[in-house]
């Protein structure tokens, strides 16, 4: 039964818009039906029909369903470019909208909540007020979908109309459709809002649960993405949910199967019987291969997501391997993930396979895939000691192959193999320098005259290999410079006659005197120094043992990785970044009610002593490192008491988070600062600085004083590795200082750049370096309370809800002796300062229990308890977080807040 | 979030816009000239399907000569949105009679509005079913279900059965005779090295199922899987016939089987869609019969001639029979000249593949024909880098015949009216990815 419309789209010679406007107001009615598809074919090729509005609007009243979804589809359309003439179509919407069919019904309803034109919109909450509570699930399934619709429009209506409690009552609907519906709007809402609006109870979950048995495959999805968010209170809980969850992997649908993969996998963090978790990883093993039947595209997401399954459950795949072999039709962004997983499951039990695969592989068409395959040989050897000999040997025999790329890939990689084995393989040397005139990509290059210089005393004609390079040295790419310079150093200093000696002034002459390159330059003169001062000390440099490297590539950070998974599926298990990486949209969050309510809570921090200003408007900066990437949020107007505010704070806002030189010291711009380098250790300069969270951003407020004879310019600086992965945000825009000045500057720091792996702690290591001195380092300490985020309230059942949600494992007890409560207000006052909210307070006997709570980056929510007398020392604090690990630093920076 | 589109187009191979919608405001409407420009114009087609260009991701599929591609700007569920654009392709060629393409594109822009409109809302995905979609959109307009002309048959409640239980059958069908028929397609997925050592076997096999059964009938399948047999000898508490048992490494199955019933009791039970869909899905890895060995030598007599060998060898039954057997036997791009030997069938030389091709229309069991062939190639002095061999490809199609050994025991139907049934079931084997290094 195939259709003619195409002759829609064939044009007459005459005018088309004025014969258009003839035929749609014909008053035969076919002919206006072809009209009106005429114009819809004009649309879809991208022709600018809107002038025709009003003509299209009036055949909307008609008997006939076909014309008149075209003509809606039409008014999807053009209704934004012309919505004073759209209100035209209201009358008829708000008419069908209560038609005897249902299908008009839903209809007029689900065309409504396209239209984004406030007129229209307004006339929408009766029409869709009344479809929620429609006979016909069809009207109640659509309506759901559209309050997700308004939402989008316009939240505040919405809520102020009661939609929400309507859509909640949906979950209870008898028909499965409308539920899953209903689950998707709500999830979709919840995710818009800062608020809680769909929190997944006990009762909500089970009521679910047996709805994914009657609902359609997408509306499995729904359910089961929603739930995916829900946290289990103890192991039997998360057992059971996963219980009723693993005949969902059986599903034909791809979607259904990720989506339950990602719910037990969630669960599966919970559950404590090694046996239930080995049996589950059993059961996931088959439908993830299944997965791979399925259309390229859809082979490429399961690979994607099989890769961040593999690296927090190996054993999952740990026999499967063979499944993940490429075909030779495979396409190539398929074959490019299957190798990464197979790197991931390489084991001393399969690496001959693979192996052989790999060696396969290598010599197939694609440069790309091959270059990939050779590199992955070199990885297992790295991976696998046991192993490495025989990729070793692979390696050998495809460089004998003489392909000129096979052949620089694998010098590449043999290049990590020696550093990984020292001294073990250098007896393939030889075969490699056979090929070294063949080489002509810099990284190839570069690792060969690493691998010369580093062996220098066994390679017999070392000096002469470098020198063959030597040549062309100011035509070479800067790596490949690099490695020349270094190389020269080693082989001079591992034989120190007199060919190299020569080699090694032509080369610095030309690192030196003739380049642009500031890095080549940089090195070349240290070389310099250190030969021309000492040679023994130069050799320590030089020669000094390299720590031995290990195969991290690709392997995803735990707490990333936890994120991914919690993400399956979506685009962000695809791309390996978490969603606000990548999603650009401003959340617009409803806070309005709460705001009002706790105002005066927020406003008491600006009159707080360290100035650490509160942004009570509630926006909601997830964490600093995606600030810069998302639009600025609704303007945190700064309210009445923002004059007690020190003027800096003024410029922050105007210069949005520019960095802020300081050019006098002044009382003003805050309390003094800790001293961290003294003028006695740092010749004459003296450091400050302190970690300070001002408008939902982390600064280091540093403070330079010069003691020292000379002016000092061209300051850096650089954070070591830490556990928040805190590091510069931007340049340090110091300026030059003059003997006897000083300067303070406010630096904005990011999170999650450099994360120390192991327990958190609050080291914070600094290299602070400048063009005059030497490099200075110390350390700071990260306090707790400038990670705590500006949207850590909860509400006071979210906060009981969380609290019994988290296992007891998780609360961690400690009595600060040394802390006096002198007053309720006060403490919560400071508390609140720092980003911790009051929730509730109670009295037990003569003690005071405070509730509050408060978020760190990433959403972690800190949960906290305190128990005291008033004005006797000792102050009982506990907390419950789901990184139990933290409590440490939370006592301390508590401890210090309020003793200070 | 499980939204899985903001926007969806249909282009061309020249990227002309078929027809789109969106779904959804965070994604502009120019946003499709991005994918062209970045995508379609340069040599990223193909690299990946899921790209992300300014603050929208694109993920698209190419379907005969039409692109399909989704836009989004939020963290969308892509598993979803793939799997929604291969079941709406599924649709439109149900609806079109069979074909997708750029023409029935234009040909049925109409209805294909229509089902865009009814399938996907604000970028959630709703039934997709022919079955039930095709009660209320039709292509002719005027036969819709509800208009007041008398002439109709109205299915009153055909909302009602979009949104309902069995989402996937409409109710009141009679049929005369009612009939089931089976067909169980098995494809041999094999990878063999030279050196004749399997590297990779499996089966994927589908059950596909032609209904006409009147009413709601309840139907439950048995096949000679392992744990299937052994739960129902449990349940009986009596022993299993003897008899091949075969373990199935996995099973999906279509949304109208009850899985909480098959995780439990381990069978298959279902209210069938009315006419034709795929049942089932399974995959073996274990004990798979092969039903071709492939024995292939290839020499390289200096640089300008090849000899190559070529036995086939059939291994299943000697009343059985393969057809339209075809093997591909790659040779270098610089072939020049081809000479046959052939046992069996026809051979000749493709040039546009670079494949000697041997096609053999009916293949019996235990046989095993050769083709021994030689090529001469012209001499080039550019060609520095050794002719990398890509393996031996075969098709095959063999009637009557799993690689399993999977076989169906029963299939009971039930309807309240208890009618009468008959069941035919069909068996065939056809090649996979049946590859063969050398």
């Amino acid at each position: 039964m195939s259709g003619h419309d195409s002759k829609y789209f064939s044009t007459t010679k005459k005018g088309e818009i004025p014969e258009l406007k003839d035929e749609l107001n014909s008053q035969y009615k076919d002919k206006k039906r072809d009209a009106v598809k005429k114009v819809i074919a004009a649309m879809t090729v991208g022709k600018d029909v809107s002038s025709l509005f009003t003509d299209v609007v009036n055949c909307m009243q008609t008997e006939n369903l076909e014309l008149k979804k075209l003509v809606y589809l039409y008014l999807i359309n053009y209704a934004k470019s012309q919505p004073d003439l759209a209100i035209l179509a209201v009358n008829t919407f708000v008419k069908d909208s209560q038609d005897p069919n249902p299908l008009i019904r839903a209809l007029a309803v689900r065309t409504m909540g396209c239209i984004r034109v406030d007129k229209i919109t307004e006339y929408l909450c009766d029409p869709l007020q009344r479809c929620l509570k429609d006979d016909d699930p069809y009207v109640r399934k659509t309506a759901a979908i559209c309050v997700a619709k308004l939402y989008d429009i316009n939240a505040e209506l919405v809520e102020d109309r009661g939609f929400l409690d309507t859509l909640k009552d949906l979950i209870s609907d008898n028909n499965p459709m409308v539920v899953a519906n209903a689950v998707a709007a709500l999830a979709e809402i919840q995710e818009n809002s800062a608020r809680p609006i769909f929190e997944i109870t006990s009762q909500t979950l089970s009521k679910l649960l047996t709805a994914l048995n009657e609902c359609t495959e997408w509306g499995q999805v729904f359910i089961l993405d929603a739930l995916s968010r829900y946290k289990a209170a103890d192991a039997r809980e998360a057992e059971n949910i996963v219980e009723r969850v693993t005949p969902r992997l059986q599903h034909a649908n791809c979607a259904v199967v990720l989506s339950a993969v990602k719910m037990i996998l969630q669960q599966m963090e919970l559950i404590t019987s090694t046996d239930v978790v080995r049996n589950l990883c059993k059961k996931m093993a088959p439908p993830l291969v299944t997965l791979l039947s399925a259309e390229p595209e859809i082979q490429y997401v399961a690979l994607r997501n099989i890769n961040l399954i593999v690296q927090r459950r190996p054993t999952i795949l740990a026999h499967e391997i063979k499944v993940f072999f490429c075909k030779y039709n495979d396409p190539i962004y398929v074959k490019m993930e299957k190798l990464e997983i197979m790197i991931k499951l390489a084991s001393d039990r399969n690496i001959d396979q693979v192996l052989l695969e790999f060696k396969e592989y290598a010599t197939e068409v694609d440069v790309d895939f091959v270059r990939k395959a050779v590199r992955a040989i070199g990885r297992c050897a790295i991976k696998l000691e046991r192993a490495a000999e025989r990729c070793i040997s692979v390696l050998l025999e495809l460089i004998k192959i003489k392909v000129n790329y096979v052949v620089q890939e694998a010098i590449i990689v043999i290049k990590d193999i020696f550093r990984r084995y020292p001294n073990t393989y250098e007896s393939i040397i030889a075969t490699l320098c056979e090929s070294l005139d063949t080489l002509d990509e810099p990284e190839a290059k570069a690792s060969m005259i690493w691998i010369i210089g580093e062996y220098a005393e066994r390679i017999d004609n070392a000096d002469e290999l470098l020198e063959s390079f030597l040549e062309s040295f100011p035509e070479e790419p800067a790596m490949v410079q690099l490695q020349l310079l270094t190389a020269t150093v080693k082989l001079f200093l591992k034989k120190p006659t007199e060919g190299p000696q020569q080699m090694i002034q032509v080369v610095l002459n030309n690192a030196t005197v003739e380049t642009d390159n500031p890095d080549l330059r940089d090195r070349a003169y240290i070389y310099w120094r250190l030969l021309s001062t000492d040679p023994e000390a130069a050799k320590d440099v030089v020669l000094a043992e390299k720590p031995v490297i290990s195969d991290d590539s690709n392997q995803l950070d735990p707490s990333l990785l936890d994120e991914l998974l919690a993400n399956i599926a979506t685009l962000s298990s695809v791309y390996h970044k978490p969603p606000e990486a990548f999603v650009t949209r401003v959340k617009t969050t409803v806070q309005r009610s709460e705001d009002e309510e706790y105002a005066d809570v927020g406003e008491t921090g600006y009159s707080d002593s360290t100035g650490r200003a509160i942004d009570s408007s509630g926006t909601t900066t997830t964490s600093s490192v995606t600030a810069a990437t998302k639009q600025p949020a609704p303007a945190p107007t700064p309210p009445a008491p923002a004059a007690a505010v020190p003027d800096l704070l003024g410029d922050l806002i105007g210069l949005d988070n520019a960095i802020v030189p300081v050019d006098e010291p002044t009382t003003a711009t805050g309390p003094p600062l800790p001293v961290l380098l003294p003028a006695s250790t740092g010749q004459g300069l003296q450091i400050s600085a302190q970690l300070t969270r001002r408008d939902g951003q982390i600064f280091y407020d540093m403070s330079f004083e010069n003691n020292a004879q000379i002016p000092l310019d061209g300051f850096m600086i650089q954070f070591n590795k830490n556990a928040f992965g805190l590091a510069a945000g931007g340049p340090l825009q110091v300026p030059q200082l003059q003997p006897g000045t000083s300067a303070r500057v406010l630096l904005p720091m990011v999170l999650f750049q450099n994360i120390s792996p192991g327990p958190p702690n609050s080291l914070l290591q600094v290299a602070v370096k400048n063009n005059q001195q030497p490099v200075w380092y110390f350390s700071d300490k990260i306090s707790l309370l400038v990670l705590f985020t500006e949207d850590g309230r909860m509400e006071r059942t979210n906060f009981l809800e969380t609290w019994k949600s988290l296992p007891d494992s998780n609360e961690v007890v400690k009595d600060l002796p040394n802390v006096v409560v002198n007053s309720v207000e006060a403490t919560l006052d400071r508390l609140a300062a720092s980003n911790m909210f009051f929730i509730a307070k109670r009295r037990h006997a003569n003690q005071e229990v405070l509730y509050l709570s408060a978020k760190i980056p990433r959403g972690i929510p800190v949960l906290i308890e305190l128990t005291a007398v008033i004005g006797i020392a000792g102050v009982k604090c506990a907390i419950k977080t789901p990184n139990a690990e933290m409590a440490p630093l939370f006592f301390e920076s508590v401890e210090a807040l309020l003793r200070g | 979030m499980p939204v899985a589109a903001s926007a969806i187009y249909f282009l061309n191979l020249r990227g002309d816009v078929l027809i789109n919608r969106l779904y959804r405001d965070d994604v502009g409407g120019n946003m499709v000239d991005a994918f062209r420009t970045h995508i379609m114009q340069t040599k990223e087609l193909g690299v990946c399907p899921v790209r992300q260009i300014g603050g929208c991701s694109f993920f698209y599929m190419r379907i005969s000569n039409v692109y399909i591609v989704i836009v989004v700007s939020s963290n969308a569920n892509v598993a979803c949105a793939f799997k929604f654009v291969v079941e709406a392709v599924a649709l439109f060629k149900s609806y079109f009679g069979g074909s997708f393409d750029e023409d029935a594109i234009r040909n049925n822009f109409v209805l294909i509005y229509e089902l865009l409109d009814e399938i996907m809302d604000f970028g959630y995905p709703q039934n997709l079913s022919p079955e039930i979609l095709k009660l209320y959109i039709t292509q002719e307009g005027v036969r819709s279900p509800f208009s007041s002309k008398p002439t109709d048959k109205p299915v009153p409640n055909a909302t009602l059965q979009v949104t309902g239980a069995v989402g996937w059958r409409r109710e009141g069908l009679v049929y005369k005779k009612n009939e089931v028929f089976l067909d169980i397609v098995e494809s041999v997925n094999l990878l063999m090295s030279s050196k004749g050592s399997v590297l990779r076997c499996d089966v994927t096999g589908k059950i596909l199922m032609k209904c006409f059964l009147s009413g709601m009938p309840d139907l439950k399948l048995g096949l000679n899987d392992k744990i299937g047999l052994e739960k129902e000898s449990q349940l009986k508490s009596r022993p299993t016939k003897s008899g091949k048992t075969i373990e199935l490494d996995d099973v999906t199955f279509h949304q109208c089987v009850n899985l909480t019933r098959f995780n439990s009791e381990k069978t298959v039970s279902f209210v069938p869609p009315d006419g034709e869909f795929e049942l089932m899905k399974y995959r073996i890895t274990e004990g798979v019969n092969l039903p071709f060995r492939v024995l292939p030598t290839i020499k390289e007599l200096g640089r300008t001639r090849m000899e190559v060998n070529v036995k086939v060898k059939s291994v299943f039954g000697a009343k059985m029979f393969a057809l339209g057997v075809v093997i591909k036997v790659p040779v270098p791009k610089q072939t020049a000249k081809t000479s046959f030997q052939v046992t069996s069938g026809r051979a000749k030389y493709n040039a546009s593949i670079d494949c000697l091709v041997w096609k053999i229309r009916k293949f019996p069991g235990q046989t095993e024909p050769t083709m021994s062939a030689e090529v001469e190639l012209i001499s080039t002095m550019t060609e520095k880098k050794s002719w990398t061999r890509p393996p031996i490809q075969m098709e095959f199609q063999v009637p009557m015949f799993t690689a399993s050994g999977l076989r169906v025991r029963f299939l009971k139907v039930w309807e309240k009216s208890g009618y009468n049934t008959v069941e035919w079931v069909r068996y065939i084997t056809k090649a996979g990815s049946y590859e063969i290094r050398c």
